[in-house]
Protein backbone atom coordinates (compact mmCIF):
# COMPACT_ATOMS: atom_id res chain seq x y z
CA UNK A 1 0.00 0.00 0.00
CA UNK A 2 2.34 3.06 -0.78
CA UNK A 3 0.81 4.57 -4.28
CA UNK A 4 -0.40 7.56 -3.61
CA UNK A 5 -4.30 7.32 -2.65
CA UNK A 6 -6.53 10.04 -4.39
CA UNK A 7 -8.92 11.34 -1.88
CA UNK A 8 -6.09 11.30 0.85
CA UNK A 9 -4.73 8.95 3.16
CA UNK A 10 -3.89 8.28 6.62
CA UNK A 11 -0.07 6.68 6.87
CA UNK A 12 0.43 4.53 9.74
CA UNK A 13 3.58 5.70 11.27
CA UNK A 14 3.60 3.06 14.89
CA UNK A 15 0.65 0.83 15.06
CA UNK A 16 1.43 0.37 18.94
CA UNK A 17 0.65 -2.95 20.44
CA UNK A 18 -2.56 -3.14 18.67
CA UNK A 19 -4.51 -1.05 16.58
CA UNK A 20 -7.54 -1.95 14.39
CA UNK A 21 -10.28 -0.40 12.29
CA UNK A 22 -13.93 -0.17 13.47
CA UNK A 23 -16.63 0.64 12.63
CA UNK A 24 -20.38 -1.05 14.39
CA UNK A 25 -19.65 -4.38 12.97
CA UNK A 26 -20.70 -7.07 10.78
CA UNK A 27 -24.62 -8.05 10.97
CA UNK A 28 -26.25 -11.49 9.76
CA UNK A 29 -23.11 -13.32 9.40
CA UNK A 30 -23.11 -15.35 12.84
CA UNK A 31 -24.45 -18.52 11.25
CA UNK A 32 -21.22 -18.74 9.03
CA UNK A 33 -18.76 -18.65 12.05
CA UNK A 34 -18.14 -14.78 11.66
CA UNK A 35 -18.26 -12.65 14.45
CA UNK A 36 -19.76 -9.06 14.43
CA UNK A 37 -16.68 -7.60 15.36
CA UNK A 38 -16.99 -3.68 15.75
CA UNK A 39 -16.02 -0.80 18.15
CA UNK A 40 -15.37 -2.41 21.60
CA UNK A 41 -16.77 0.76 23.48
CA UNK A 42 -19.24 1.99 21.13
CA UNK A 43 -20.53 5.69 22.95
CA UNK A 44 -16.75 6.16 22.70
CA UNK A 45 -16.07 5.61 18.85
CA UNK A 46 -19.76 7.29 18.48
CA UNK A 47 -18.95 10.23 19.89
CA UNK A 48 -16.03 10.21 17.85
CA UNK A 49 -17.56 9.82 14.68
CA UNK A 50 -19.92 12.77 15.83
CA UNK A 51 -16.97 14.85 16.73
CA UNK A 52 -15.98 14.85 12.75
CA UNK A 53 -19.01 15.03 11.40
CA UNK A 54 -18.86 11.47 10.68
CA UNK A 55 -21.92 9.28 9.83
CA UNK A 56 -22.50 6.28 12.40
CA UNK A 57 -21.14 3.75 9.93
CA UNK A 58 -17.70 5.36 9.36
CA UNK A 59 -14.51 3.57 10.19
CA UNK A 60 -12.44 4.65 13.00
CA UNK A 61 -9.69 3.64 14.75
CA UNK A 62 -9.27 1.75 18.07
CA UNK A 63 -5.88 1.96 19.39
CA UNK A 64 -5.09 -0.70 22.63
CA UNK A 65 -3.24 1.11 25.75
CA UNK A 66 0.09 1.63 24.09
CA UNK A 67 -1.65 4.19 21.34
CA UNK A 68 -0.50 4.74 17.93
CA UNK A 69 1.11 7.44 15.80
CA UNK A 70 -0.58 8.51 12.68
CA UNK A 71 0.20 10.72 9.58
CA UNK A 72 -2.56 12.65 7.51
CA UNK A 73 -0.88 13.15 3.58
CA UNK A 74 -3.84 16.12 4.02
CA UNK A 75 -5.51 18.62 5.98
CA UNK A 76 -7.88 16.67 7.42
CA UNK A 77 -10.32 17.41 10.97
CA UNK A 78 -9.79 14.32 13.70
CA UNK A 79 -11.13 13.41 17.07
CA UNK A 80 -10.13 11.42 19.48
CA UNK A 81 -12.19 9.97 22.44
CA UNK A 82 -12.08 6.98 24.58
CA UNK A 83 -9.33 6.00 26.69
CA UNK A 84 -7.70 9.31 28.02
CA UNK A 85 -4.51 9.86 26.45
CA UNK A 86 -2.16 12.56 25.35
CA UNK A 87 -2.75 13.85 21.72
CA UNK A 88 0.06 15.81 20.59
CA UNK A 89 0.44 17.08 16.42
CA UNK A 90 3.93 17.57 16.06
CA UNK A 91 5.20 18.34 19.55
CA UNK A 92 1.67 20.49 20.76
CA UNK A 93 -0.93 19.02 22.53
CA UNK A 94 -4.20 19.23 21.54
CA UNK A 95 -7.86 18.29 23.33
CA UNK A 96 -8.86 14.57 24.26
CA UNK A 97 -12.63 14.52 22.93
CA UNK A 98 -12.45 17.81 20.77
CA UNK A 99 -12.11 17.94 16.82
CA UNK A 100 -8.81 19.18 15.64
CA UNK A 101 -8.11 20.43 12.06
CA UNK A 102 -4.25 19.24 11.50
CA UNK A 103 -2.38 20.33 8.37
CA UNK A 104 -1.10 17.73 5.99
CA UNK A 105 2.05 15.40 7.12
CA UNK A 106 1.54 16.55 10.68
CA UNK A 107 2.83 13.83 12.95
CA UNK A 108 -0.07 12.27 15.16
CA UNK A 109 0.82 10.44 18.29
CA UNK A 110 -2.08 9.15 20.36
CA UNK A 111 -1.38 7.73 23.55
CA UNK A 112 -0.46 5.89 25.67
CA UNK A 113 -3.77 5.36 27.14
CA UNK A 114 -3.70 7.33 30.98
CA UNK A 115 -6.62 5.24 32.06
CA UNK A 116 -8.58 2.75 30.25
CA UNK A 117 -7.85 0.64 27.49
CA UNK A 118 -9.06 1.64 24.37
CA UNK A 119 -8.80 5.05 22.52
CA UNK A 120 -10.65 6.30 19.14
CA UNK A 121 -9.36 8.77 16.34
CA UNK A 122 -12.20 9.44 13.88
CA UNK A 123 -11.62 11.32 10.94
CA UNK A 124 -13.85 13.89 8.81
CA UNK A 125 -15.19 11.52 5.67
CA UNK A 126 -14.16 8.04 7.28
CA UNK A 127 -11.48 5.40 6.50
CA UNK A 128 -12.66 4.15 3.08
CA UNK A 129 -10.91 0.94 2.97
CA UNK A 130 -13.47 -1.70 0.99
CA UNK A 131 -15.42 -3.52 3.48
CA UNK A 132 -15.81 -6.87 3.79
CA UNK A 133 -18.82 -8.94 4.68
CA UNK A 134 -20.73 -4.91 4.73
CA UNK A 135 -18.24 -3.57 7.15
CA UNK A 136 -14.63 -2.73 8.05
CA UNK A 137 -14.43 -3.60 11.20
CA UNK A 138 -11.40 -5.97 12.11
CA UNK A 139 -12.58 -9.10 13.64
CA UNK A 140 -9.46 -10.61 15.79
CA UNK A 141 -11.00 -14.43 16.64
CA UNK A 142 -11.18 -15.48 12.85
CA UNK A 143 -9.54 -12.37 11.26
CA UNK A 144 -12.21 -11.33 8.50
CA UNK A 145 -11.85 -7.14 7.30
CA UNK A 146 -9.33 -5.34 7.20
CA UNK A 147 -5.92 -6.56 8.65
CA UNK A 148 -4.42 -5.16 11.71
CA UNK A 149 -3.02 -2.05 11.16
CA UNK A 150 1.07 -1.77 10.29
CA UNK A 151 3.66 0.61 9.76
CA UNK A 152 3.78 2.14 6.26
CA UNK A 153 -0.44 1.37 5.47
CA UNK A 154 -2.01 4.09 3.83
CA UNK A 155 -5.23 4.18 5.22
CA UNK A 156 -7.64 6.03 2.12
CA UNK A 157 -9.59 8.64 3.35
CA UNK A 158 -13.63 9.16 2.58
CA UNK A 159 -14.84 12.49 1.01
CA UNK A 160 -15.03 15.29 3.76
CA UNK A 161 -18.31 15.69 5.08
CA UNK A 162 -19.35 19.18 6.36
CA UNK A 163 -17.88 19.79 9.39
CA UNK A 164 -20.76 19.56 12.70
CA UNK A 165 -22.44 22.79 13.44
CA UNK A 166 -21.09 23.68 17.42
CA UNK A 167 -19.20 20.80 18.56
CA UNK A 168 -21.70 18.41 20.56
CA UNK A 169 -21.02 19.10 24.17
CA UNK A 170 -18.73 16.14 25.49
CA UNK A 171 -20.21 14.53 28.87
CA UNK A 172 -18.16 11.88 29.85
CA UNK A 173 -19.47 10.65 33.10
CA UNK A 174 -18.01 8.51 35.55
CA UNK A 175 -18.77 5.03 35.06
CA UNK A 176 -19.40 2.49 38.54
CA UNK A 177 -17.06 -0.31 38.07
CA UNK A 178 -20.36 -2.04 38.52
CA UNK A 179 -21.72 -5.07 36.15
CA UNK A 180 -24.95 -5.41 36.36
CA UNK A 181 -26.32 -9.26 34.80
CA UNK A 182 -29.49 -10.70 34.24
CA UNK A 183 -29.82 -14.47 34.36
CA UNK A 184 -28.87 -16.28 31.16
CA UNK A 185 -30.51 -19.26 29.55
CA UNK A 186 -28.29 -21.87 31.43
CA UNK A 187 -28.32 -20.08 34.62
CA UNK A 188 -29.93 -23.27 36.72
CA UNK A 189 -25.88 -24.85 35.76
CA UNK A 190 -25.36 -22.35 39.07
CA UNK A 191 -27.56 -23.44 42.12
CA UNK A 192 -29.13 -20.57 44.48
CA UNK A 193 -26.20 -20.70 47.08
CA UNK A 194 -23.82 -19.99 43.75
CA UNK A 195 -26.35 -17.32 42.30
CA UNK A 196 -26.42 -15.57 46.06
CA UNK A 197 -22.23 -15.34 46.16
CA UNK A 198 -22.12 -14.11 43.14
CA UNK A 199 -24.41 -11.15 43.86
CA UNK A 200 -22.17 -8.41 44.67
CA UNK A 201 -18.95 -10.44 44.54
CA UNK A 202 -15.98 -8.31 43.13
CA UNK A 203 -13.81 -10.13 40.22
CA UNK A 204 -10.20 -9.45 38.80
CA UNK A 205 -10.16 -8.31 35.25
CA UNK A 206 -7.48 -11.42 34.21
CA UNK A 207 -4.51 -10.71 31.83
CA UNK A 208 -5.45 -11.88 29.08
CA UNK A 209 -8.68 -10.51 28.56
CA UNK A 210 -9.04 -9.05 24.84
CA UNK A 211 -11.59 -8.53 22.08
CA UNK A 212 -12.94 -11.55 22.35
CA UNK A 213 -13.99 -11.81 26.40
CA UNK A 214 -13.22 -9.92 29.45
CA UNK A 215 -11.95 -12.87 31.75
CA UNK A 216 -12.85 -12.15 35.60
CA UNK A 217 -10.90 -13.79 38.59
CA UNK A 218 -12.72 -14.04 42.11
CA UNK A 219 -14.73 -16.28 43.72
CA UNK A 220 -15.33 -20.00 41.96
CA UNK A 221 -18.94 -20.03 41.12
CA UNK A 222 -19.10 -23.98 41.15
CA UNK A 223 -21.80 -25.19 38.84
CA UNK A 224 -23.16 -28.44 37.59
CA UNK A 225 -20.86 -30.65 36.18
CA UNK A 226 -21.65 -32.03 32.72
CA UNK A 227 -21.45 -30.90 29.38
CA UNK A 228 -23.60 -28.93 26.86
CA UNK A 229 -24.23 -29.10 23.53
CA UNK A 230 -22.46 -25.78 21.40
CA UNK A 231 -25.05 -23.14 20.74
CA UNK A 232 -25.41 -19.89 19.74
CA UNK A 233 -23.78 -16.95 21.86
CA UNK A 234 -24.57 -13.22 22.08
CA UNK A 235 -22.67 -9.96 22.72
CA UNK A 236 -22.44 -9.96 26.79
CA UNK A 237 -22.63 -13.18 27.68
CA UNK A 238 -21.54 -14.24 30.95
CA UNK A 239 -20.23 -17.99 30.19
CA UNK A 240 -19.05 -20.35 33.24
CA UNK A 241 -16.02 -23.11 31.89
CA UNK A 242 -15.53 -26.14 34.62
CA UNK A 243 -12.49 -23.41 36.15
CA UNK A 244 -15.70 -21.73 37.90
CA UNK A 245 -13.78 -17.92 36.34
CA UNK A 246 -16.79 -16.32 34.33
CA UNK A 247 -15.92 -14.86 30.83
CA UNK A 248 -17.71 -11.88 29.77
CA UNK A 249 -18.19 -12.44 25.38
CA UNK A 250 -17.32 -9.12 23.98
CA UNK A 251 -17.54 -8.24 19.82
CA UNK A 252 -15.33 -10.71 18.99
CA UNK A 253 -16.84 -13.70 20.47
CA UNK A 254 -17.10 -17.10 18.41
CA UNK A 255 -20.51 -17.38 17.01
CA UNK A 256 -21.07 -20.31 19.16
CA UNK A 257 -19.56 -22.07 22.34
CA UNK A 258 -19.85 -25.39 24.68
CA UNK A 259 -19.79 -23.64 28.07
CA UNK A 260 -23.01 -22.90 29.77
CA UNK A 261 -23.91 -19.33 29.23
CA UNK A 262 -25.53 -18.27 32.68
CA UNK A 263 -25.62 -15.03 32.62
CA UNK A 264 -25.68 -12.25 30.23
CA UNK A 265 -24.36 -7.92 30.76
CA UNK A 266 -27.02 -5.42 30.46
CA UNK A 267 -26.13 -4.00 27.03
CA UNK A 268 -25.70 -0.40 28.99
CA UNK A 269 -22.35 -1.84 30.89
CA UNK A 270 -20.79 -3.34 27.64
CA UNK A 271 -18.91 0.35 27.08
CA UNK A 272 -17.27 0.11 30.18
CA UNK A 273 -16.13 -3.61 29.86
CA UNK A 274 -13.79 -2.17 27.07
CA UNK A 275 -12.20 0.01 28.79
CA UNK A 276 -11.32 -2.53 32.56
CA UNK A 277 -7.88 -3.13 32.82
CA UNK A 278 -6.25 -5.92 34.15
CA UNK A 279 -6.46 -6.11 37.41
CA UNK A 280 -9.39 -3.75 37.46
CA UNK A 281 -12.10 -4.71 40.06
CA UNK A 282 -15.66 -5.04 38.69
CA UNK A 283 -18.91 -5.76 41.40
CA UNK A 284 -21.29 -8.45 39.46
CA UNK A 285 -24.81 -7.29 40.44
CA UNK A 286 -27.98 -9.41 39.68
CA UNK A 287 -30.75 -7.18 38.64
CA UNK B 1 -43.81 -31.10 17.74
CA UNK B 2 -42.37 -31.89 21.00
CA UNK B 3 -39.63 -30.58 23.12
CA UNK B 4 -39.56 -26.96 21.67
CA UNK B 5 -38.50 -24.50 24.35
CA UNK B 6 -38.00 -20.82 23.48
CA UNK B 7 -34.69 -19.93 26.30
CA UNK B 8 -34.60 -16.25 26.44
CA UNK B 9 -30.92 -14.98 26.03
CA UNK B 10 -31.29 -10.86 27.86
CA UNK B 11 -33.61 -9.13 26.75
CA UNK B 12 -33.33 -8.89 23.38
CA UNK B 13 -32.25 -12.99 22.19
CA UNK B 14 -33.43 -16.33 22.60
CA UNK B 15 -32.76 -19.61 21.85
CA UNK B 16 -35.16 -22.16 20.64
CA UNK B 17 -34.59 -25.72 21.82
CA UNK B 18 -35.05 -28.49 19.24
CA UNK B 19 -34.21 -32.34 19.04
CA UNK B 20 -31.07 -32.29 17.34
CA UNK B 21 -29.14 -30.32 14.66
CA UNK B 22 -31.25 -31.73 11.96
CA UNK B 23 -34.29 -30.31 13.45
CA UNK B 24 -32.04 -26.94 14.12
CA UNK B 25 -30.92 -26.49 9.95
CA UNK B 26 -34.54 -26.94 9.53
CA UNK B 27 -35.93 -24.23 11.90
CA UNK B 28 -33.39 -21.97 11.06
CA UNK B 29 -34.29 -22.24 7.24
CA UNK B 30 -38.04 -21.69 8.39
CA UNK B 31 -36.94 -18.87 10.42
CA UNK B 32 -35.06 -16.87 7.71
CA UNK B 33 -38.24 -17.64 5.62
CA UNK B 34 -40.56 -16.09 7.80
CA UNK B 35 -39.38 -12.49 7.95
CA UNK B 36 -38.92 -12.62 11.57
CA UNK B 37 -36.58 -9.24 11.93
CA UNK B 38 -33.49 -10.97 13.30
CA UNK B 39 -30.33 -9.55 13.23
CA UNK B 40 -28.53 -12.89 13.31
CA UNK B 41 -30.20 -16.91 13.22
CA UNK B 42 -27.74 -19.21 14.39
CA UNK B 43 -28.52 -23.14 14.16
CA UNK B 44 -26.30 -25.03 16.26
CA UNK B 45 -26.05 -28.79 17.97
CA UNK B 46 -29.91 -28.66 19.74
CA UNK B 47 -30.85 -24.81 19.32
CA UNK B 48 -31.29 -21.93 17.19
CA UNK B 49 -29.91 -18.67 18.67
CA UNK B 50 -31.97 -15.59 17.65
CA UNK B 51 -30.48 -13.10 18.00
CA UNK B 52 -32.32 -8.82 18.15
CA UNK B 53 -35.27 -9.93 18.41
CA UNK B 54 -38.28 -9.93 20.91
CA UNK B 55 -38.71 -13.03 22.71
CA UNK B 56 -42.23 -12.63 22.94
CA UNK B 57 -42.90 -12.63 19.35
CA UNK B 58 -40.63 -15.91 18.84
CA UNK B 59 -43.01 -17.46 21.00
CA UNK B 60 -45.67 -16.61 19.31
CA UNK B 61 -44.34 -17.83 15.95
CA UNK B 62 -42.69 -21.41 17.12
CA UNK B 63 -46.36 -23.17 17.15
CA UNK B 64 -47.12 -22.42 13.58
CA UNK B 65 -43.54 -23.86 12.78
CA UNK B 66 -44.76 -27.03 14.60
CA UNK B 67 -47.38 -27.41 11.83
CA UNK B 68 -45.33 -27.13 9.08
CA UNK B 69 -43.83 -29.53 6.53
CA UNK B 70 -39.91 -30.44 6.45
CA UNK B 71 -37.62 -27.90 5.05
CA UNK B 72 -37.14 -28.00 0.94
CA UNK B 73 -33.86 -29.78 1.15
CA UNK B 74 -30.72 -27.48 -0.16
CA UNK B 75 -28.70 -27.11 -2.75
CA UNK B 76 -26.05 -30.27 -3.06
CA UNK B 77 -22.38 -29.75 -3.65
CA UNK B 78 -20.13 -32.06 -4.95
CA UNK B 79 -16.65 -32.35 -2.77
CA UNK B 80 -13.59 -34.36 -4.55
CA UNK B 81 -11.54 -35.83 -1.84
CA UNK B 82 -8.07 -37.45 -1.63
CA UNK B 83 -8.61 -39.79 0.78
CA UNK B 84 -4.94 -40.08 2.56
CA UNK B 85 -5.23 -38.59 5.54
CA UNK B 86 -2.74 -39.41 8.34
CA UNK B 87 -6.10 -40.67 10.32
CA UNK B 88 -7.56 -43.28 7.80
CA UNK B 89 -6.26 -46.40 9.17
CA UNK B 90 -7.57 -45.10 12.66
CA UNK B 91 -10.64 -44.95 11.25
CA UNK B 92 -10.41 -48.09 9.55
CA UNK B 93 -9.77 -49.68 13.22
CA UNK B 94 -12.77 -48.44 14.98
CA UNK B 95 -15.33 -48.87 12.25
CA UNK B 96 -13.61 -52.84 11.59
CA UNK B 97 -12.86 -52.43 8.06
CA UNK B 98 -10.49 -51.96 5.20
CA UNK B 99 -9.40 -48.04 4.87
CA UNK B 100 -10.95 -48.62 0.93
CA UNK B 101 -14.33 -49.52 3.01
CA UNK B 102 -13.85 -46.45 4.76
CA UNK B 103 -13.93 -44.44 1.46
CA UNK B 104 -16.44 -46.71 -0.02
CA UNK B 105 -19.07 -45.46 2.90
CA UNK B 106 -17.85 -42.03 3.03
CA UNK B 107 -18.72 -41.33 -0.13
CA UNK B 108 -21.60 -43.56 -0.60
CA UNK B 109 -23.58 -41.04 2.17
CA UNK B 110 -25.48 -37.89 1.64
CA UNK B 111 -24.10 -35.62 4.19
CA UNK B 112 -25.90 -32.45 5.18
CA UNK B 113 -24.79 -28.98 7.09
CA UNK B 114 -26.34 -28.34 10.09
CA UNK B 115 -24.85 -25.31 11.04
CA UNK B 116 -21.52 -23.74 11.24
CA UNK B 117 -18.56 -22.45 13.37
CA UNK B 118 -15.52 -23.06 14.91
CA UNK B 119 -14.08 -21.10 12.39
CA UNK B 120 -15.87 -19.13 9.04
CA UNK B 121 -16.69 -21.47 6.71
CA UNK B 122 -16.48 -24.56 8.96
CA UNK B 123 -19.75 -26.74 8.45
CA UNK B 124 -20.95 -29.57 11.19
CA UNK B 125 -22.03 -32.25 8.82
CA UNK B 126 -24.62 -34.41 9.92
CA UNK B 127 -24.90 -37.75 7.68
CA UNK B 128 -22.59 -40.49 9.47
CA UNK B 129 -24.94 -43.33 11.44
CA UNK B 130 -24.43 -43.57 14.93
CA UNK B 131 -22.44 -46.87 14.83
CA UNK B 132 -19.53 -45.10 12.99
CA UNK B 133 -19.15 -42.59 15.91
CA UNK B 134 -15.08 -41.76 16.38
CA UNK B 135 -13.26 -40.41 19.17
CA UNK B 136 -11.55 -37.66 18.72
CA UNK B 137 -7.61 -37.11 19.36
CA UNK B 138 -6.70 -37.61 22.58
CA UNK B 139 -4.22 -34.22 22.22
CA UNK B 140 -5.35 -31.99 19.19
CA UNK B 141 -2.59 -31.41 17.05
CA UNK B 142 -0.93 -28.10 16.49
CA UNK B 143 -1.59 -27.61 12.88
CA UNK B 144 -3.93 -29.10 10.81
CA UNK B 145 -3.70 -28.50 6.91
CA UNK B 146 -6.20 -26.41 5.00
CA UNK B 147 -9.25 -28.58 2.86
CA UNK B 148 -8.61 -31.63 5.80
CA UNK B 149 -11.67 -33.82 5.49
CA UNK B 150 -12.00 -34.84 9.32
CA UNK B 151 -14.75 -37.00 11.21
CA UNK B 152 -15.22 -36.74 15.43
CA UNK B 153 -18.08 -38.56 17.06
CA UNK B 154 -20.94 -38.56 14.16
CA UNK B 155 -19.58 -35.42 12.44
CA UNK B 156 -17.68 -34.57 9.39
CA UNK B 157 -15.86 -31.19 8.65
CA UNK B 158 -13.69 -29.85 6.32
CA UNK B 159 -11.00 -27.67 7.95
CA UNK B 160 -11.33 -24.22 5.47
CA UNK B 161 -8.04 -22.48 7.09
CA UNK B 162 -4.78 -24.27 9.40
CA UNK B 163 -5.64 -24.41 12.68
CA UNK B 164 -5.10 -26.20 15.47
CA UNK B 165 -7.73 -29.61 15.77
CA UNK B 166 -8.58 -32.81 16.89
CA UNK B 167 -10.35 -34.72 14.42
CA UNK B 168 -9.11 -37.31 12.71
CA UNK B 169 -8.36 -36.85 9.35
CA UNK B 170 -9.29 -38.80 6.46
CA UNK B 171 -8.41 -36.42 3.59
CA UNK B 172 -7.80 -33.57 1.92
CA UNK B 173 -9.59 -31.17 -0.84
CA UNK B 174 -9.20 -28.65 -2.78
CA UNK B 175 -12.47 -27.06 -2.76
CA UNK B 176 -12.71 -23.68 -1.57
CA UNK B 177 -14.99 -23.23 1.15
CA UNK B 178 -14.40 -19.98 2.19
CA UNK B 179 -14.30 -16.58 0.22
CA UNK B 180 -15.63 -13.41 1.63
CA UNK B 181 -15.72 -12.34 -2.45
CA UNK B 182 -18.67 -14.86 -2.94
CA UNK B 183 -22.52 -13.71 -2.56
CA UNK B 184 -22.42 -16.90 -0.51
CA UNK B 185 -19.04 -16.73 1.06
CA UNK B 186 -19.70 -20.15 2.93
CA UNK B 187 -19.63 -23.08 0.21
CA UNK B 188 -21.07 -25.31 2.86
CA UNK B 189 -23.91 -23.15 4.42
CA UNK B 190 -26.81 -24.56 6.73
CA UNK B 191 -29.00 -26.47 4.91
CA UNK B 192 -26.58 -27.56 1.71
CA UNK B 193 -26.16 -30.84 0.87
CA UNK B 194 -22.55 -32.46 0.59
CA UNK B 195 -21.93 -35.75 -1.57
CA UNK B 196 -17.67 -36.30 -1.34
CA UNK B 197 -16.17 -38.22 -4.39
CA UNK B 198 -12.90 -39.68 -4.85
CA UNK B 199 -10.40 -37.18 -6.83
CA UNK B 200 -9.35 -38.35 -9.84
Amino acid sequence: MTAPVPGGAVEVVDPGPLSTLQDRGRRGWAHLGVPRAGALDRGAAALARRLVGGGPDDAVVETTVGGVVLRPHRAVTLAVTGATCAVRVGERAVAHGAPVTVPAGSRVTVGPAATGVRSYVAFAGGIAVAPVLGSRATDTLAWVGPPRLTAGDLLPLGPTPALPEPPPAVVVRPRDPVLRLRRGPRADWLDEVGWSRLDGSSYAIAADSDRVGLRLTGPRMSRRAGELASEGIVLGAVQLPPSGQPVVFLADHPSTGGYPVVAVVEDDDLDACAQLRPGDQVVLRLV
Amino acid sequence: MTGVEVVEVGPRACLVEVEDALAAASLAAWLRRSGLPAEEVVPAARTVLLDGVDPGAVRDLIPQWAAQPAAPPGPVVRVAVTYAGPDLDRVADHWGCTTEAVVELHTSLEFTSTFCGFAPGFAYLAGLPADRAVPRLDSPRARVAPGSVALADTWCGIYPTASPGGWLLIGTTDAELWDVDRAEPALLAPGTRVRFEVQQ
